[in-house]
């Protein structure tokens, strides 16, 4: 079987072609670095998104956070739901964990921006 | 308060904060950064999603991410910023005159200015779409304030006009906070937007992209009910046969961005009608001596790597302007063939190696990019593909430029 792909690793967006046989790589064509070779594999065998969203903070505003590895595209849906009930005391630091194994995932849920600096 | 100051820095954004961290790393000290909004980090605080940096920091950061790696240099390095300021004037002997709620009105002399504002949206007026006029339309940028900065969903049921990134990144951020979008329309025949995003944005979540399409008519009275689409010949005037009616209460506009120059036309610094820009030199110098301009201001890019680094090259010459003035040895104009739409610089006064930046007007494949001079080759690369929504950049090296003085240069596209 073949799969066409655009890599979403950074703006270039190589096509990337990969043969496989269900899932069992054969061939991988297109791809101009290492990143984008083990994207285009997962891509074929278990397609994964980083997830980029806000939080609730106490105070009603927003706490931007991302998943810090990608979390299987199937979950997405189900991934924000966890999120958007959740919410944030202060003060909050990039990197801090704020929902930690999500969805027993093994990914986390991290700041990405400092809550106590934003009014 | 001073009334003196060796560099101001209007704009406290990736362009503003990267000009200054630059500027005090070449030997200024006495640097003041004045910012309009509330923080610093400009646009990139509502600019939430990740793919900024690879180029820059070879990692994957989101958009406050990478302010707060800026910001944090700018605090370590104690440059001042004044924050909630507004400038109101800018002149020719560089003297800036702004506003905040604690100092009023002051004005500050500097021996040097960078502009470093940033870019608008193009809003809806500029469009010429007929119907009336709802609540319930929003730009794109605007939209995403709401929903990463306030907390708010603009609406429920989406349709996006234009492909432009900040577009694509709305469709999915609306679809994953519970929104439906029911189409993104692009006007041109191909996406304004990045690959990456379109798959990641739009295929992942199935949602269509119509090309060759536009926004014919606006529906609905005190709020949107729906929005006529249709197809466009090559002349971009709608088929009428093609319309659609697509019910929603949101429309998303993504059509482009514009140099926000308001500041620098009233200071009489002369306009790059392409660029919407000012016309600089290889320093980012305008042609004012002193007055320099970098990231989104002097032209709209795809990367805030890019913003960055130019900002980078403005910082640098602006402090050797204020040490030693800057040397200016030769006087080369850089014109485009029209397949190339702009290049930035649009002038070379130093002999020495010179990146070229540049836009061209179509898709084009398999390409020669050249540079002439009074119609001798100096310079030629091959390129597979080419198109409007990717900035390209060649390098000028030295040697190319040796024993030219004066005159144009062209920079153009060959179809091979």
């Amino acid at each position: 079987m073949t799969k066409n792909i655009t890599c979403i690793v950074c703006p270039k967006g190589c096509k990337i072609t990969v043969e496989h046989n269900n899932g069992e790589i054969i061939n991988v064509d297109g791809y101009t670095c290492k990143r984008g070779y083990s994207y285009a594999c997962d891509e074929t065998i278990d397609p994964k998104r980083t997830i980029t969203t806000t939080m609730k903070n106490i105070y009603g505003a927003t706490v931007s956070v991302k998943t810090d590895k990608p979390i299987k595209k199937g979950l997405m849906f189900e991934c924000m739901k966890v999120i958007n009930s959740t919410v944030v005391k202060f003060p909050v630091h990039i990197g801090d964990i704020l929902i930690k194994n999500i969805l027993d995932t093994d990914v986390n849920i991290v700041a990405t921006s400092n809550a106590y600096l934003w009014k | 308060m001073k009334s003196n100051v060796d560099l101001v820095i209007i704009g406290g954004g990736p362009a503003g904060m990267s000009a200054a961290v630059s500027a005090y790393e070449s030997g200024i000290r006495d640097i003041l950064i004045l910012e309009r909004d509330s923080s610093l980090g400009g646009i990139l605080q509502q600019c939430i999603h990740n793919g900024f940096g690879l180029h820059k920091f070879n990692e994957e950061l989101t958009g406050p991410e990478y302010a707060w790696k800026y910001e944090e240099k700018v605090r370590k390095l104690e440059i001042p910023f004044k924050l909630n300021t507004m400038v109101l004037e800018i002149n020719k002997d560089k003297q800036v005159t702004a506003i905040n709620s604690e100092d009023g009105i002051f004005t500050i002399q500097a021996k040097a200015i960078i502009l470093a504002m940033g870019c608008r949206e193009r809003p809806k007026g500029a469009l010429n779409i007929s119907g009336s006029r709802p609540a319930g339309i929003f730009t794109a940028g605007t939209a995403q304030k709401f929903v990463n900065m306030k907390g708010y969903m603009p609406g429920k049921n989406v349709v996006i006009l234009g492909s432009g990134d900040i577009g694509l990144i709305m469709a999915r951020r609306m679809t994953l906070e519970g929104a439906k979008v029911k189409a993104v329309c692009e006007l041109m025949p191909y996406s304004g937007g990045l690959e990456r995003n379109i798959e990641q944005c739009l295929r992942d979540f199935d949602i269509p992209l119509k090309l060759s399409c536009t926004v014919a008519e606006i529906h609905g009275k005190d709020r949107l009910e729906g929005v006529t689409i249709a197809s466009v010949d090559a002349n971009r005037r709608i088929i009428p046969e093609t319309k659609e009616y697509i019910e929603c209460d949101t429309l998303l506009l993504s059509v482009g961005l514009l140099p926000e120059n308001e500041l620098t036309k009233s200071s009489g610094i002369e306009i790059d009608s392409i660029t919407s820009g000012a016309f600089v030199n290889q320093d980012r110098e305008t042609m004012i001596d002193g007055i320099f301009a970098c990231g989104n201001v002097l032209h709209v890019h795809d990367l805030v790597d890019n913003v960055s680094e130019e900002a980078e090259i403005a910082g640098r010459a602006s402090a050797e302007y204020i040490m030693h003035g800057n040397e200016k040895n030769i006087d080369i104009s850089v014109k485009t063939d029209g397949r190339v739409r702009y290049s930035v610089p649009q002038k070379i006064t130093r002999r020495d190696d010179t990146t070229l930046f540049f836009r061209v007007s179509n898709i084009y494949e398999n390409v020669k990019i050249y540079v002439s001079h009074n119609g001798n080759e100096i310079f030629s690369k091959k390129k597979i593909k080419v198109a409007p929504g990717e900035m390209e950049s060649i390098l000028l090296k030295k040697a190319c430029l040796e024993g030219i003085n004066s005159g144009e240069l062209i920079l153009g596209l060959e179809v091979l």
